[in-house]
């Protein structure tokens, strides 16, 4: 069976992140300004991301996972990418980036890597929380899911993680989403199932 | 780099002796239903196949059909249940297990949207079917009664006889998806009391795309494929005779090593649990102690995730197989470890290593040494 390791399931750069991952947070001395952890045992996956932080730059980050290996190699691409990045900066990493930086994950794979850039922001409200500031960032990036009634999917991500919304009915009841045109419907529905995985809700 | 190859519940290496045989067809080529020279070679190696494979599990060679596999052989059953209770059966309900080949479930799954009733026995820890709910399910309203005889993930094997009779007890006709148990264990189609039973080629070194259905005489039948009189009406379709003559060279020698190959698969199977069970901390053996496929091994490792764990083992020329949600794309894992009430966790980091003839001890040594870094270093990753 010559060669048929060669021609593997993902990209080379997936399976050196998979075999050698970096800044992996396999020393209990590491000391963190920021903490965020997300994911669920019930998919599978679950990614803890601890940054230090140095005049808003993030200067060092350790992270652990536990799931396939997209998600590994997802957060250690991850890691590399953001060391050296300001806090800003890595607030606005998307799945997307990382994905693009792995050289691509099959499709079915894709919502491994989703994990990632959620544990690293979670980690960065985290480190501003704790200085007591408000967080300048998460503005920027939000996109209006439905624009009728002016949804944007922070909102839809925040009430899904504080468990406001633990139902569709109940998210719809409170922003009142899709209830115009309709036309955000499905794009909330993906959104919300999303936001519950991450949050193991 | 060394390769093994623990994969055989899924599919397995083709026999040298059934390459051998299939390549001898080459000059009958001629359709087994033709009168001529030509089609009558190829019959005859059909009917030597047909009396290989009925001897195999015990039965009478009329009462073999080809089919092009055990997924064909199922379905021609529930086909033929399906037609029963359209015809105004006064049967109506089919009773299967929680824990059936896809080739079983999903078909339920199907005549359930079409109306059809159909109810699931649990299985217990060891994935055994759980026979008092089996007993409490079974009624004169019951048409067919299908168990698996052995299960392709956890290895577990069922009570065939005993159930098979509790199903006659109540007047239903009894199947049997024995595609894992057929060429592995004894399989006796009249002392099991069996009235169908489905069995594949490749699952026993034989080839793809070929199995077989065992009908007992007098049962109902109703042809799933139909078309041409081959298999006198049975199953349409031009004989397959280089699979069928293959299929009947792997039932030969399966027969003829059949038990030999127990006690070695079984003891290299033990040999494999038990240093994994010493050597890692925090694994947990599936499925049932004893009462399983000599050859097939299910283990979970907490805060290892499977899909990796067969990923690192495959980087390492290992090839397994996991109950994970990640392997399949899907977000859930095993049905079938999840039936036996496993954590979720476990199942997402269940590893299935299956053994079959060219398994040597040196295989399993090759993997005794490479396995315990990969779980150490997938719990040096892990959050858990």
């Amino acid at each position: 069976m010559s060669g048929f390791t060669n021609d593997w399931v993902y990209s080379d750069t997936v399976k050196e992140h998979f075999m050698n991952p970096k800044n992996l947070w396999d020393d209990d001395s590491f000391q963190y300004d920021g903490f965020g952890q997300v994911g669920s045992l019930a998919c599978g996956d679950q990614m803890r991301v601890g940054i230090q932080v140095r005049d808003d730059k993030i200067v060092d980050l350790r992270w652990q996972t536990y799931g396939c290996a997209s998600a590994i190699a997802s957060t250690s691409m991850m890691s590399v990418m953001v060391i050296g990045m300001t806090l800003e900066e890595a607030y606005n990493l998307t799945p997307a980036m990382i994905t693009e930086r792995l050289g691509g994950l099959p499709q079915h794979k894709f919502h491994c890597s989703v994990l990632g850039d959620k544990a690293l922001r979670a980690a960065i409200d985290d480190y501003l929380d704790k200085q007591g500031r408000d967080n300048p960032y998460r503005r920027r990036v939000a996109k209006v899911i439905c624009e009728c009634k002016g949804i944007t999917d922070h909102r839809i991500e925040e009430l899904v993680k504080t468990k406001q919304a633990t139902t569709i009915d109940e998210l719809r009841e409170i922003t009142q989403f899709g209830t115009v045109c309709g036309k955000c419907r499905y794009k909330v529905h993906q959104l919300f199932e999303e936001y519950k995985h991450i949050y193991n809700v | 780099m060394k390769t093994v190859y623990l994969d055989n519940n899924a599919t397995t290496e083709v026999a040298k002796e059934v390459l051998e045989a299939m390549d001898g067809v080459g000059n009958a080529y001629g359709n087994a239903s033709s009168m001529h020279a030509f089609g009558r070679e190829s019959s005859r190696l059909i009917e030597q196949a047909r009396h290989q494979i009925a001897k195999l599990i015990g039965s009478d060679d009329d009462e073999i059909i080809f089919t092009s596999g055990g997924t064909e052989s199922d379905n021609t059953v529930f086909s033929i249940a399906r037609d029963l209770i359209d015809q105004g059966s006064e049967r109506k309900k089919i009773v299967t297990s929680s824990i059936e080949h896809p080739a079983i479930i999903e078909t339920c799954r199907y005549l359930v949207s079409r109306g059809y009733l159909i109810q699931y026995v649990p299985v217990d820890a060891t994935g055994k079917v759980k026979l008092d709910v089996l007993e409490k399910l079974l009624g004169d309203d019951v048409l067919l009664v299908s168990i698996m005889a052995a299960n392709n993930e956890t290895g577990t094997i069922q009570d065939i006889k005993n159930i098979s009779s509790m199903a006659h007890a109540c007047g239903a006709l009894f199947h049997t998806d024995a595609v894992q148990a057929v060429g592995k264990l004894q399989v006796d189609v009249h002392d099991m009391d069996i009235d169908y039973l489905s069995l594949s080629g490749h699952k026993f070194h034989g080839p793809k795309g070929i199995g077989a259905l065992y009908i007992r005489k007098g049962v109902p039948f109703e042809a799933f494929v139909k078309g041409g009189h081959q298999e006198q009406g049975r199953r349409a379709g031009t004989y397959n005779t280089a699979g069928i003559v293959g299929l009947g060279k792997a039932a030969e020698l399966a027969l003829a090593y059949m038990n030999d190959e127990h006690t070695r698969l079984w003891d290299l199977r033990e040999k494999l649990r038990k240093e994994i069970q010493s050597t890692i901390p925090e694994v947990t053996v599936n499925g049932h102690p004893y009462d399983c496929l000599p050859g097939t091994l299910n283990v979970s490792f907490a805060r290892a995730e499977g899909e990796s764990i067969l990923l690192m083992l495959d980087l390492n020329g290992i090839a397994v197989s996991t109950g994970s949600a990640c392997a399949t794309g899907s977000l859930e894992p095993s049905y079938v470890l999840l039936a036996s009430g496993l954590d979720i966790e476990l199942a997402h980091g269940s590893i299935r290593f299956s053994l079959g003839r060219f398994t040597t001890e040196a295989d399993i040594e090759y993997v005794l040494r490479t396995l315990p870094p990969i779980i150490k270093r997938l719990r040096e990753i892990s959050t858990l």
